[in-house]
């Protein structure tokens, strides 16, 4: 089938819009609809809890935003597990966040102590520079939750001078090249930068026509 | 919801006063949106804001347009807006498809920028399910259009010197009830919905579709283009319009990548 530059659906159709779900709402929704559709949306919802100071109560949001010079993120397993073998220790490091969220693919684990194989997204500081904090995302964002979870994390912290990097890993095989992926040395690092980057970056900038999706995109 | 480039331009590259805005559907093919990337890229139109929606799946690579070394690191996301104040012509791209149930919200957040930047008219550009034809559709042009009655008013007359064909409504309830008739745009996503609320919203608003399939799109949106064409006069139309349109640098590689050679 043919792909383009946006191509992300994988529905057989890419009109993006079923008949079947247009014509359904199309119907009125009763009362009865509207209580569920609140309900799933209240289950779809994202939290976010910090713990910013020690001893202090978790909190959905510190009453001014924090400040943060750099915020390192890593979205799913391989970047967190990337992480946790090379950067994460108890001593430099102090969980400082978590998110709470359910989906059809996941649902995160209650708990800041997690083993490796858990769903998970925790927010850790560097003890030594209270500005520098790290997330670990392992578990699944769903589309209409990415959203929400950048504007609950984001809407927490200053953005002046603050440099984001974020960590995540595509199979191979979605790469687009003019040679066979099969040949190519893998695995092999790319970069999207904006133009607010001024740093050297350390590998070559993604080329057209790849692109990135769900929460990295976001 | 648009949120201008900081560019020199400032304020005045976001003045869309009397422009013709062009809107790709999210239909079947893709045909309205190969179609605007083909306008973008012939027209060299510059980028001067995007939508900050949570609508659409978010989606970011770099400049899809590129031409040379130099202009290929710009980030490009999901809705961007790009406009060329000679032509009056500002042109919305969307890239990704709805996320479930937020069509509406979008349609409506659209509807009323359209309403506030004051653009002149919109033409949606759009396609429908080759195989939903009836029996007369199957001949002649696959070309569709469809007019708001306050643009009906202004380019009415233009359609008919045109000889263009308006899209046929079909029977509300087929085989039952002949005479009471509806529209009906199978495969083109937001387009039916984006037509009737602006036709009760006063929005001059024009409908450039084609019935298609899914496949190789390149064509159909060729065809899409030159339709358009025919009215806007964005490029000047010989005998092979074809290649007079620039096809972008991210078109590349759309059937997959090379072959491993180890296959032979």
């Amino acid at each position: 089938m043919a792909t383009f530059f946006g191509e992300v659906v994988v529905a057989p159709s890419r009109a993006g819009v079923d008949d079947e779900e247009s014509a359904e709402e199309a119907r009125e929704e009763t009362p009865e609809d509207r209580e569920i559709r609140r309900e799933l949306e209240k289950k779809r919802e994202i939290d976010v809890l910090w713990t910013l100071k020690s001893g202090a109560p978790a909190g959905s949001c510190a009453e001014e935003p924090f400040v943060c010079s750099k915020f390192i993120v890593a979205i799913g397993h391989n970047a967190a597990a990337f992480l946790s073998s090379f950067i994460l220790d108890s001593v430099c490091w102090e969980v400082v966040g978590v998110v709470k969220l359910w989906n059809e693919w996941c649902r995160t684990s209650n708990t800041t102590n997690v083993l490796p194989t858990d769903s998970f997204c925790l927010f850790y500081r560097l003890i030594s520079d209270p500005t520098v904090l790290l997330c670990q995302c392992s578990c699944y964002v769903a589309e209409d939750q990415q959203f929400q979870w950048l504007e609950k994390v984001f809407g927490c912290m200053r953005k002046e001078g603050l440099q984001v990097t974020i960590l995540s890993t595509c199979p191979v095989a979605d790469y687009k090249t003019q040679e066979s992926t099969l040949t190519l040395p893998s695995p092999f690092l790319k970069a999207l930068k904006t133009k607010e980057f001024k740093e050297q970056v350390c590998c070559p900038l993604l080329e057209q026509p790849n692109i990135v999706r769900d929460l990295p995109a976001a | 919801m648009f949120v201008p480039c900081e560019r020199g331009g400032g304020a005045a590259s976001s003045d869309f006063k009397g422009f013709t805005l062009l809107v790709p559907a999210v239909s079947v093919g893709n045909v309205g949106q190969l179609a605007i990337d083909l306008v973008i890229s012939t027209l060299n139109m510059t980028k001067v804001g995007y939508f900050y929606t949570d609508c659409l799946v978010p989606m970011v690579g770099n400049n899809p347009y590129a031409t040379a070394e130099e202009n290929s690191v710009e980030l490009s996301i999901n809705a961007e807006v790009y406009s060329l104040p000679s032509k009056k012509l500002v042109v919305l791209q969307i890239r990704s498809p709805f996320i479930k149930n937020k069509y509406r919200p979008f349609c409506q957040a659209l509807l009323s920028w359209v309403k506030s930047s004051k653009c002149a008219r919109v033409i949606l550009l759009s396609s429908s399910h080759a195989y939903q034809r009836d029996d007369e559709q199957l001949l002649g042009t696959p070309l569709r259009y469809l007019l708001t009655p306050d643009l009906e008013k202004a380019v009415g007359g233009l359609m008919q010197e045109l000889k263009w064909k308006e899209m046929e409504k079909v029977a509300a309830y087929p085989g039952i009830n002949d005479s009471e008739k509806v529209l009906h745009i199978p495969g083109g996503g937001i387009t039916k919905l984006l037509f009737t609320e602006s036709c009760s919203k006063g929005i001059q608003m024009a409908v450039l579709l084609k019935f298609c399939s899914e496949g190789d799109n390149i064509p159909d949106a060729f065809a899409l283009v030159n339709y358009l064409n025919e009215w806007l006069q964005l490029i000047k139309s010989e005998v092979n319009t074809s290649s007079q349109w620039k096809i972008p640098s991210s078109w590349r590689l759309l059937f997959g990548n090379g072959l491993p050679p180890a296959l032979f």
